[in-house]
């Protein structure tokens, strides 16, 4: 994986920066261009809050390569309290133990690793908050 | 706009075709469609396809094929839409013939999908989502479907026989299909005793991967009288996206970009669900089917999975669902998908399904509907017996 792809995406997967539509409030994450709902181009930067509500989740037992030595993971859609939906996986729990209706908590956790030598993604993941 | 009819249809053994190369595969069934057309010239060519560069390496697919079939310089294209591909294709013939600029298309779709490895496939089919905010966090595409399907469980109490109820009916009606990847029956048993992929979806809730293709002639209902053929009109035509990550719509368990295209091709069509005698839809897993006519309209929001339990869906139901098999039995080689659906509800609506799946009530009129990702795109089609 290049670099210049992970290095990109930086704002959003280490510091969780969002764009607010100063429009009408329709909050972006990751940012964009226009705004899908009411159609302005003027976005301000804030940073998504840090717990939410699981929604649904999925135990994958079989796993892309890169992930295949993390099976079986969870991966689950969180409601943020502002109401942003994020993907993200499970982490720091028994995968049996997981909720719908859960509270989560995001932390700043590695992702992914591109083979023995490549680059290494960091992220967020949603950590169980009775854990 | 211009009446347009179906009046050729062609469709090959679907399976690990490992004898066979992509262009074999899709010439294969465009010569079918042709001689079952009788046509002896094509205006243009549109072919469905996910991503035969990397599936097979191979991209430039229309021009490649369009040599191969011996139709030298024929205006052809490829278009993609992920899954929905073959859908596209036959959206895209459709606007070409009732606007007046051909006369006669093609309508194709084609996948070779077992040259890779299930890892190989696994990433490939993963680019019809999100890849920074799905893919890069693990998700795969049975695992969003997975998401799905808890969220509807856990709203309505959706079951897991119920799930499983509809890989049953769809293996019951690939059974007797010539064409079906796994032409034999399973039982509630075997679903829920089958490998978990990802919970609550095990191997026989997926789709598998498929090597196939599909073609059918587009043409005007003019030139359809004069060819003497089965006349199958297209009287509607439905397309609509959605976001393309699944975290992104405000309910996890409607497919809104299938709510949209189906009001877009009823309006066309003049009609409503109440109109229809039966449907292809794209079970890519079994929640999928069960989600899919909960928002075509044919049933009630949650009540698709005790329909299917209750037998409502099957040959001999009030609204029989996925005739041919369905992706589940008969296959789902991605970009021709679409396609096949096609070809199925034109057997059917002719009365030429074979091996005794053919619907004894004289179908008039059926629907279509091909999606792509997890419900990023969506075609909806609406077939009449003219
Ligand atoms: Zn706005």
């Amino acid at each position: 994986m290049f670099p210049s792809r992970i290095w990109r995406e930086r704002a959003q997967r280490y510091r969780l920066e969002a764009g607010k539509c100063t429009t009408c409030g329709y909050i972006a994450f990751p940012p964009r261009l226009i705004c899908p709902e009411c159609g302005a181009r003027e976005f301000e930067t804030i940073k998504l809050p840090d717990t939410g509500r699981l929604l649904t989740y999925t135990i994958i037992r079989v796993a892309p390569s890169q992930f295949t030595d993390e099976a079986p993971y969870a991966v689950g859609i969180a409601e943020l309290s502002n109401g942003v939906r994020l993907m993200a996986q499970i982490a720091d729990c028994d995968v049996e133990k997981i909720t719908v209706g859960m509270e989560v908590v995001i932390e700043f956790r590695r992702v992914q690793t591109d083979g023995h030598h490549g680059v290494l993604s960091y992220g967020y993941k949603f950590v169980p908050k009775w854990y | 706009m211009r009446d347009v009819a179906v009046v050729g249809i062609g469709m090959n053994k679907w399976g690990e075709l490992w004898d066979k190369s992509i262009r074999d595969i899709f010439v294969e069934a465009a010569l079918t469609a042709i001689d079952d057309a009788g046509v002896d010239m094509l205006d243009s060519m549109a072919i469905g396809c996910m991503t035969g560069g990397l599936f097979v390496g191979q991209e430039h697919l229309a021009s490649m094929m369009a040599d191969y079939l011996g139709y030298k310089n024929l205006a052809a294209s490829r278009v993609e839409s992920a899954c929905a591909s073959g859908g596209l294709a036959f959206r895209t013939a459709f606007i070409e013939v009732a606007s007046g600029i051909s006369d006669v298309v093609l309508a194709g779709g084609v996948e070779k999908m077992t040259d890779v490895s299930g890892d190989g496939a696994t990433y490939a089919l993963a680019t019809a989502a999100d890849q920074e905010y799905e893919v890069f966090h693990g998700a795969t595409f049975p695992g969003l479907y997975a998401l799905m399907a808890v969220a509807h469980m856990e709203k309505y109490g959706t079951t897991r026989d119920m799930l499983s109820a509809v890989a049953v009916k769809n293996h019951v009606n690939g059974s007797m299909n010539p064409n079906a990847q796994y032409p034999f029956k399973i039982s509630v048993e075997d679903v829920n005793n089958s490998v978990m992929v990802a919970s609550p979806l095990r191997i026989l809730d997926c789709s598998p991967i498929t090597d196939g293709a599909a073609a059918v002639i587009l043409t005007t209902v003019d030139i359809a009288r004069k060819l003497g053929k089965p006349i199958i009109k297209i009287i509607g035509s439905g397309h609509a996206t959605d976001t393309i990550a699944l975290h992104a719509r405000k309910d996890l368990t409607t497919l809104n970009a299938t709510k949209i295209a189906a009001e877009r091709a009823f309006k066309m069509a003049g009609k409503t669900i109440k109109d229809i005698d039966f449907a292809e839809v794209h079970d890519c897993f079994t929640i999928a089917e069960i989600v899919v006519t909960e928002s075509l309209g044919i049933f009630a929001p949650g009540k698709g999975g005790e329909a299917a339990a209750n037998g409502e869906t099957s040959l001999e139901g009030s609204f029989p669902i996925n005739t041919s098999g369905g992706l589940k039995s008969k296959g789902h080689p991605v970009g021709a998908t679409g396609i096949g659906q096609v070809v199925e509800v034109v057997k059917q609506l002719r009365g030429e399904a074979e091996n005794g799946r053919q619907l004894k009530k004289n179908p008039k009129t059926a629907m279509t509907q091909n999606m792509g990702g997890s419900g990023g795109s969506t075609l909806v089609h609406i077939l009449e017996v003219a």
